[in-house]
């Protein structure tokens, strides 16, 4: 990876020789800056600070959301008759560009007052408060007062299973359209209506559980404000801790532990495992569990599957669906039960590992304790908004009990811990409960994009050549490339993979194996940037995707400090296929490990 | 034309569609076959003659006799009386209003007087669904000439020397911008001609398409010659039914006669043209907006650049350009571009097509050369103010522009002067204003359009313009105060400084225009809660002057609302908290007793 980026880094040091230079000016300072930038840019490589407001960029992920809608960077180009947005304005040769004049810093002021007067005043209890960028920048602009009084466009709140539309808070940044069109090609936002009443909504201006949202979230994650944001639990996870009749078990998924200390001041890629056992034991959780067992437990069931489809393949069966999709990512599951209907016996039938470690905790654990599964709650911490909607499916439920009772986000999963007042940082290191907190480094790396299919391969290299694996790092399964693959060789049976995360890359590849033009035996689709780790419940990166980058680096550092990496070493997964589910794709863990897919592509629905 | 004794034209325009034009003309011919006249007079539905005051006209060639406000039942008398007879329908003609005369002849009309129609200069004379006459009066000629005299390179000099500027609002030079499209190399060009046509009152566009479809189409095609463009593209509002109409009887037919397709005039070029109709948003008249509807996708602008003519219509380069810039383009081929740069001034070529409203004796569409004053329209062919009242403004530019006062009347008219007077050409609105007009009614007015307008991607323009709205509405009951003018002047500085698209960064003018012309106008609705022009409804007060008023209980008998108190054969009084201003108690008083204040 380090090597990887190094070269990128090499490439675009290569690039800035061979690109024409322009010469300008920008608050007095002479600057050069490669043709072709935006003001914006070149005053940023200056290290010069033009606030901005509706500008989103993922780098290395191609997206760049630029309506130049907000105005907020507005600077005063000289010659010029009115003021230019820096975000959207190129740079040209003897350019004169004032970023703080009086003019522009009145304008700035304005444009801002302007937001502020249609935008509700309630921080006090708004999710996004401390992390809203409009916010900070009505602080750093010093507004005090909104001198416009009238009147507020109100809208219907949309409260979805994961993601809650607060419209009224709007600013049509539109962010979550380009993400939700561009990065996720999900199409379920857009702009509507005209002038004031103008704002992004689904197609008519239905719920968001009738559009073609897939919960993926990554909206959220790109909102600067308080109108996209996910439904929070954190007060029934209380009450429910507090119910001394329950029996509260928490999980938490790989991708927390290399992002949950952004939260507490740590640098990004820190990793905090054994302080976040540590914190979940103090908030009074009854049992300290780790998704990671339940990842362990899925790379049993899908690459056994995935083994089954090869060999029959192998043997002359034409009818075995290849490739073999994963089948972890719930935003990824809504996309294709919404988007390729047609293929839904292609993806594994293995349940994501949170709904697994439910139904796992819900039966087996259950039996264990002598409890009933009514008095069993189980709480998970997900890097993901769709875990939300995932754990209320119906088919993850037994008599309306569900396997996962609630889904709290990993940025929840810091509130609580304010809330509690414990002091994090100083936290001493804790080990996860045992069995179901025991994992192996190939459960781990399921939080990095390539992380699902590397663990996979480890596996199924030893079951299939029946010879140990020496060489457990599959680098040339990973990076951060929206589409990658790779061939493996499996003692001279080449396996070709397929990787994309993101869901417009997903699409892109999906395409390709409807039309027949690629052939891979495995595709192992994420639906956010960079995988778990760029989740859209994890601690807000605000576009800065070099904060993904450095969890990426952590989750596969987090890989090589554990002792065994291989998911079937893990001694509790022998145990609970000897105690309980016998063989892996058996008839037990068929009924338990299992799920099946719907098709959910979308009729419009006009109501009346 | 040559076997028709006579020819009887009548106006087939919008307007005069609506006063039964359609049935004047079915009369005429009754009449005529009924008289066996059928073979000898030709009548013909033209397109709109501009003078929509006195509509319907039918005008009788030779002779150019103009009869004004036509009936269907007039018919009859038009054909037994003019054309058998030989006797003009006196009562039909048009009276001057100084003279008190009729006048026969449009010519010696001062609404025609004046004009100089070149744009407009085969509405009104040619049937726009038969391509025959088009031809007949040079139609199809000057790109005849550019395909088979010209380099694309020569065509783009000729409208270059020629300096016409883009008639949509914006003046940009027109060959220029063709010259930019021209380097553009790609595929495929697109040529687009903008027919969303938005401001309010105007309707020249319309009037063009309905009228002279053909020159478009000639123009556009030229425009492909020039730029290297196979695919030509007008953009409609679905509003404009009988110009989409004639539009497509003139593709039809265009097509037929090989002016339209492939190897046009024998030369290996080929040209054709879509129709592409847009909801009606006013901002889809400004070019990135148009083009991104014309994709299918939402109708609002993108900052600049890229241009069109490097990045447009399916991120192809696309020049796009107005109707009434169009209508311009043969006959500067035709006659030269030295022609042309001869009439009006130094840096706005041409004439400009204005629709002229309001307060004002002749309202219609006129076409003038650039350079005209504002006094000449106004009081020479727009005959002056209505009922002898004084004048107070000229709002030109729609929306975009501003209020023009009694200093400007001798203002040459062209884009630069009337931005430099804080307004601007825009489309050619021009609304014509009274001493009963309240200014800040009139910016409120504007800004409301505005508003509705809006497509709502940037702020200053989607909540600063509702903003300085309100403050408007407040003022305009008596409800401002001095802080709202000094809001009201910051907020329309700043729009205008950084709003996204054309429409946001002129949105203010309304406002800024009548604030600097009609400061006085603002404060008073500010502190003394009065509205001197008598429009402000919540400010007026109704009031019975007890000397006057006999107690004869009629203007309490006839109040909507019981608002008036009196006993019989004692005076009267209002109460001001219940009365809605509606005015009855005024028409019902005989003896002038009540009055507003």
């Amino acid at each position: 990876m380090q090597s990887a980026l190094n070269k990128d880094l090499l490439n675009s040091k290569i690039s800035v020789v061979k690109m024409e230079m322009i010469n300008l000016t920008i608050d007095g300072k002479a600057i050069q800056a490669e043709k072709g930038l935006s003001i914006l840019k070149a005053a940023r490589i200056a290290g010069i600070d033009i606030p901005t407001l509706c500008y989103y960029e993922l780098n290395g992920q191609k997206l760049e959301n630029r309506p130049g809608g907000c105005r907020v960077c507005v600077v005063e180009v000289e010659g010029r008759k009115n003021l230019a947005p820096a975000c959207a304005t190129e740079i040209m040769e003897g350019m004169v560009v004032h970023t703080h004049s009086l003019r522009v810093v009145n304008a700035r002021r304005t444009v801002v007052e302007l937001i502020l007067s249609d935008h509700p005043s309630d921080c006090l209890s708004c999710s996004k408060s401390g992390h809203c960028e409009l916010q900070s920048l009505a602080q750093k602009l010093g507004i005090r007062e909104i001198p416009f009084k009238g009147a507020q466009s109100t809208y219907r709140k949309d409260n979805s299973p994961a993601i809650i539309r607060d419209v009224d808070k709007c600013i049509m940044c539109r962010r979550c359209e380009t993400v939700c069109n561009q990065l996720q090609t999900v199409g379920a936002l857009s702009a509507v209506n005209r002038g004031f009443e103008a704002v992004v909504a689904t197609a008519f201006e239905q719920d968001l559980v009738k559009s073609s949202c897939t919960m993926c979230g990554q909206c959220v994650m790109a909102c600067p404000v308080g109108a996209l944001s996910e439904v929070n639990q954190t007060r029934q996870v209380i009450q429910a801790i507090n119910n001394p009749d329950k029996t509260v078990i928490v999980q938490t998924a790989p991708a927390v532990r290399v992002a949950l200390g952004e939260e507490f001041g740590y640098p990004a890629g820190t990793i905090v495992t054994g302080k976040m056992a540590a914190a979940l034991r103090r908030i009074g959780f009854d049992y300290v569990f780790d998704t990671d067992f339940a990842a362990d437990l899925t790379i049993m069931e899908e690459g056994t599957e995935l083994l089954g489809r090869i060999s029959k393949f192998m043997n002359g069966d034409k009818d075995v669906k290849l490739p073999i999709l994963t089948s972890c990512c719930p935003g990824w599951v809504n996309f294709f039960e919404t988007n390729f209907p047609d293929m839904l016996d292609v993806p594994s039938t293995a349940k994501s590992p949170q709904q697994m470690f439910g139904a796992v905790a819900k039966n087996y654990w259950a039996e264990k304790l002598g409890i009933k599964r009514e008095d069993m709650v189980v709480v998970s911490i997900m890097p993901c908004v769709a875990k939300k909607y995932e754990c209320q499916r119906d088919e993850f439920k037994e008599n309306g009990n569900p396997d996962v009772d609630y889904s709290l986000t990993t940025r929840e999963l810091a509130e609580l811990i304010k809330q509690f007042n414990i002091d994090f940082n100083s936290l001493e290191d804790e080990d996860f409960d045992m069995p179901l907190g025991a994992s192996t480094g190939a459960a781990v790396i399921f939080g990095a994009t390539g992380g699902v299919i590397e663990a996979a391969v480890r596996t199924a290299y030893e079951v299939f050549t029946k010879k140990p694996l020496e060489k457990v790092d599959f680098t040339e399964l990973r990076g951060l490339e929206g589409v990658r693959e790779a061939t493996v060789d499996f003692n001279g049976t080449p396996i070709h993979l397929g990787i994309a995360h993101g869901l417009g890359n997903a699409r892109k590849l999906l395409e390709k194996v409807r039309k027949g033009e690629v052939q891979y035996h495995a595709i192992e689709v994420m639906a956010c940037p960079g995988g778990c780790i760029g989740g859209a419940g994890q601690p807000y990166h605000h576009g800065d995707f070099s904060i993904v980058e450095k969890r990426f680096e952590a989750i596969y550092q987090e890989d090589k400090n554990k002792e065994l990496r291989k998911s079937h070493e893990n001694p509790y997964i022998k145990q609970l296929y000897d105690e309980y589910f016998g063989e892996p794709c058996g008839e037990k863990s068929h009924h338990l490990l299992h799920t099946h897919y719907f098709d959910k592509s979308k009729q419009v629905e006009i109501e009346a | 034309m040559a076997k028709y004794k006579m020819h009887v034209l009548v106006c087939g325009g919008t307007g005069c569609t609506a006063s039964h034009s359609h049935e004047i003309t079915d009369n005429l011919k009754a009449v005529l076959r009924d008289k066996g006249l059928e073979e000898d007079i030709q009548v013909i539905l033209t397109g709109c003659f501009g003078f929509c005051e006195k509509g319907p006209i039918v005008k009788i060639m030779p002779d150019n006799t103009f009869y004004t406000e036509v009936k269907p039942e007039d018919a009859k008398e038009i054909v037994e009386e003019h054309i058998i007879k030989g006797r003009k329908v006196t009562r039909l003609l048009y009276t001057d209003p100084e003279k008190k005369e009729h006048v026969s002849d449009s010519k010696h009309m001062g609404f025609y007087k004046k004009q100089l129609r070149i744009a407009l200069r085969n509405c009104g004379f040619i049937d726009p669904e038969n391509i025959e006459e088009y031809i007949a009066n040079d139609g199809y000629a000057a790109v005849a000439k550019c395909l088979t005299e010209y380099t694309p390179a020569q065509v783009i000099d000729e409208i270059k020397l020629s300096g016409l500027r883009g008639r949509g609002g914006g003046g940009f030079p027109t060959g220029m911008k063709w010259e930019i499209a021209s380097k553009n190399h790609a595929d495929q060009k697109y040529v687009v001609c903008n027919a969303d046509e938005g401001d309010p009152g105007a309707f020249m566009d319309r009037s063009i398409l309905e009228g002279d479809p053909h020159s478009v189409i000639e123009a556009m095609t030229i425009n492909g010659y020039a730029i290297g463009a196979t695919k030509g593209l007008i953009y409609i509002r679905a509003e404009y039914p009988l110009a989409i109409h004639r539009l497509q009887i003139a593709i039809k037919q265009a097509r037929e006669y090989g002016l339209l397709g492939k190897n046009i005039f024998g030369t290996d070029f080929d040209f054709d043209i879509e129709l592409r109709y847009g909801a009606g948003a006013f901002v889809c008249g400004e070019e990135t907006a148009l083009i991104h509807s014309m994709e299918g996708k939402r109708g609002e602008p993108t900052f600049k650049p890229p241009f069109p003519a490097q990045s447009g219509y399916l991120q192809k380069p696309t020049n796009v350009n107005n109707v009434e810039t169009y209508a311009n383009v043969p006959i500067i081929i035709l006659k030269g571009a030295n022609w042309f740069n001869k009439i009006g001034t130094e840096k706005s070529k041409g004439t400009k097509v204005f629709a002229l409203a309001g307060q004002i004796n002749n309202v219609g569409l006129i076409e003038v050369p650039m350079g005209i004053t504002l006094r000449e329209i106004i009081y020479e062919i727009g005959g002056g103010i209505k009922n002898g009242r004084q004048f107070k403004a000229v709002q030109t530019g729609g929306p975009s522009g501003g209020c023009l006062t009694e200093k400007h009347l001798d203002t040459p008219i062209d884009y630069d002067n009337l931005i430099a007077a804080g307004s601007m050409m825009g489309s050619g609105g021009m609304v014509v204003m009274d001493e009963t007009s309240c200014m800040v009614a009139i910016a409120k007015f504007y800004l409301e359009f505005t508003c509705e307008e809006s497509c709502g991607k940037c702020s200053p323009c989607r909540i600063g313009n509702k903003r300085m709205l309100e403050i408007l509405e407040r003022i305009t009951k008596g409800q401002g105060c001095m802080e709202d003018l000094e809001n009201l002047k910051n907020l329309a500085t700043v729009i205008k400084d950084t709003a996204l698209c054309g429409l946001g960064q002129t949105s203010p003018n309304p406002v800024l225009s009548t604030m600097n012309n009609f400061w006085d106008e603002y404060v008073e609705h500010v502190k003394d809660k009065k509205c001197r022009a008598g429009a402000c409804k919540s400010l007026m007060q109704y009031v019975i002057d007890p000397n006057l008023c006999v107690g004869c209980t009629s203007c309490a008998r006839n109040c909507p609302v019981n608002a008036i108190q009196g006993e019989k054969k004692t005076p009267h009084v209002i109460n001001a908290e219940i009365c809605i201003k509606c005015g009855t108690c005024i028409e019902k008083c005989k003896f002038n007793a009540i009055s507003i204040k």
